[in-house]
């Protein structure tokens, strides 16, 4: 292995960057080979921005204006197939188009890295951020990683493609955003220069690609005899996800200092209450959690990344030792036991002898907005479970009752 | 092949070209063609071979020696599909139940 080294402060480009921005920027400096999408807010300015990237001359993409979604999933698959470096963006209703390809994508073992710019689900339609696509998602194979900051999702999109292209992974990754919150808000970015990040992505070597001199068939079938056993090397693959994103963090952390982990703790260690949630809603979660602490609360915070593969062991670490965690989350399972981030939460802590309370609330649905007050108020409610030493499996907070 | 997880090819993918020879899709069959020679045009004049054309798995086997010529399938792989017996302009081929 080659040694990393820091890259010096005046060669680091510091820009104010939009979420897609700053991910337009990662996509353009991974020299990608192929980008495969078709627009929808909140994520169009990625593919914007890459387009006027790609007729600059400043990057030599093969940019592919598909008519759907179902085939720039599909356009994407294809293209790494070939052997190709690969990404593609979109969100809700687009996302949702993808549906069955991305399914294939991760079946196939294509990496691919999509940028999402997470948004609600119609209907009634509407643009905002919440979490029902990417959980729309959750079972389709990808990896998937939901950035708090401009800045993480620039550092992510880089890594991203070094963890699909790992040849222990071989899976695509989705690079998740909140929409409009993150994406659409300039924040500070530092930027790498381009050879540091050709250096640590290097050029994509493909396992088994397509190629006329030595002919294979992908996606042929497989019923009742083989099926199983791909879906065994599927899940296995999955598994061997945090050890390869730790070692790609390592590195990236030699290069710029930074890493994030496949969740960030936040005064947690003498927690009575754990405040649970992802993306942008960990910021204000730890503001809310530094202002209650004046106070005398014991207030921690976990914001989670990495959803799939969900880190079971490390969190259940994390949390395992406070009175209470109190989940906050953009996503609704209707008719489930409780919804999406708290079922893998309370299944995770299941076999712990001593367990916290788990709270769920689910919130910020169609964008709406949620302010420390709302965590406050979580917070107040969660006090009183305690008191009971009971909650419901979940309920709404935010909504006119 | 093997069968275990491991030591299968990644994604089910087909590294090795050709190999659908090595399964054998005659067992899907419910249907098996049976072919008459008395109004077959390839056994009268050697003509005709529809049948032959149209079969998807290569399972009609048209068979010329020594002058003289005769039909057979391949049940092997014969899914029993039924397009030989469709395609038939003499009525030649029938389909009956296995």
């Amino acid at each position: 292995m080659t040694t990393v080294e820091r890259v010096p402060k005046d060669k680091i480009t510091v820009e104010g960057l939009t979420g897609d921005a700053a991910i337009a920027h990662a996509l353009k400096q991974s020299d990608v080979d192929v980008l495969a999408a078709y627009p929808i807010t909140p994520q169009t300015i990625i593919v914007e921005d890459f387009q006027r990237f790609a007729a600059d001359g400043e990057v030599h993409t093969k940019v592919i204006p598909v008519e759907s979604e179902h085939s720039a999933m599909s356009a994407c698959v294809g293209a790494s197939a070939v052997g190709a470096r690969v990404a593609t963006a979109s969100a809700s209703a687009g996302l949702a188009l993808m549906w069955e390809i991305l399914y294939c994508a991760a079946s196939m073992r294509m990496p691919i890295v999509f940028t999402v710019a997470n948004r609600a689900l119609s209907a009634p339609i509407n643009i905002h951020n919440d979490h029902s696509d990417g959980m729309g998602m959750r079972d389709s194979g990808f990896i998937q990683l939901y950035c708090q900051s401009s800045q993480e999702a620039y550092d992510t999109t880089l890594m991203a493609f070094k963890l699909a292209e790992d040849h222990d992974v071989l899976l695509p990754v989705m690079v998740g955003i909140d929409g409009f919150i993150v994406s659409h808000n300039v924040e500070r970015v530092e930027m790498l220069p381009d050879e540091a990040v050709q250096k640590f992505l290097g050029v994509r070597v493909p396992v088994q690609p397509l190629d006329p001199k030595n002919p294979i068939t992908m996606g042929p079938l497989a019923l009742t005899d083989y099926y199983f056993e791909f879906k065994e090397q599927q899940d296995r693959a999955m598994w061997n996800v945090p050890k390869a994103y730790k070692r790609i963090e390592a590195e990236f952390k030699k290069l710029t200092g930074r890493s994030h982990g496949m969740f960030e703790e936040y005064k947690t260690k003498d927690a009575d209450i754990i405040i649970l949630a992802m993306s942008s809603m960990g910021g204000t979660a730890k503001a809310v959690a530094d202002v209650l602490r004046e106070k005398g609360e014991k207030i921690g915070v976990v914001r989670l990344k990495m959803f799939r593969p969900f880190p079971t062991k490390e969190i259940t670490k994390a949390v395992g030792g406070a009175k209470a965690v109190m989940i906050f989350e953009k996503a609704m399972s209707f008719g489930a036991v409780t919804s999406p981030l708290a079922l893998e939460v309370k299944s995770a802590l299941y076999d712990l002898e001593k367990k916290p309370l788990v709270v769920d609330f689910v919130v910020g649905l169609g964008g709406r907005d949620v302010p420390p007050e709302t965590f406050v108020e979580g917070i107040e409610k969660t006090k009183k479970y305690l008191e009971k030493g009971k909650a419901p499996m979940y309920e709404t907070l935010g909504v006119r009752k | 092949m093997s069968e275990k997880f491991d030591e299968i090819p990644m994604a089910g993918n087909i590294i090795e070209p050709g190999n659908a020879m090595k399964y054998k899709t005659g067992g899907w069959r419910a249907q098996r063609p049976v072919h008459n020679p008395e109004n077959c045009l390839w056994i009268k004049n050697g003509t005709c071979g529809r049948c032959w054309i149209f079969c998807p798995d290569m399972s009609v086997r048209l068979v010329e020696k020594d002058n003289s010529r005769s039909y057979e399938y391949d049940y092997d792989y014969c899914k029993g599909c039924g397009i030989c017996a469709n395609e038939c302009p003499t009525d030649s081929i029938t389909m009956e139940s296995e």
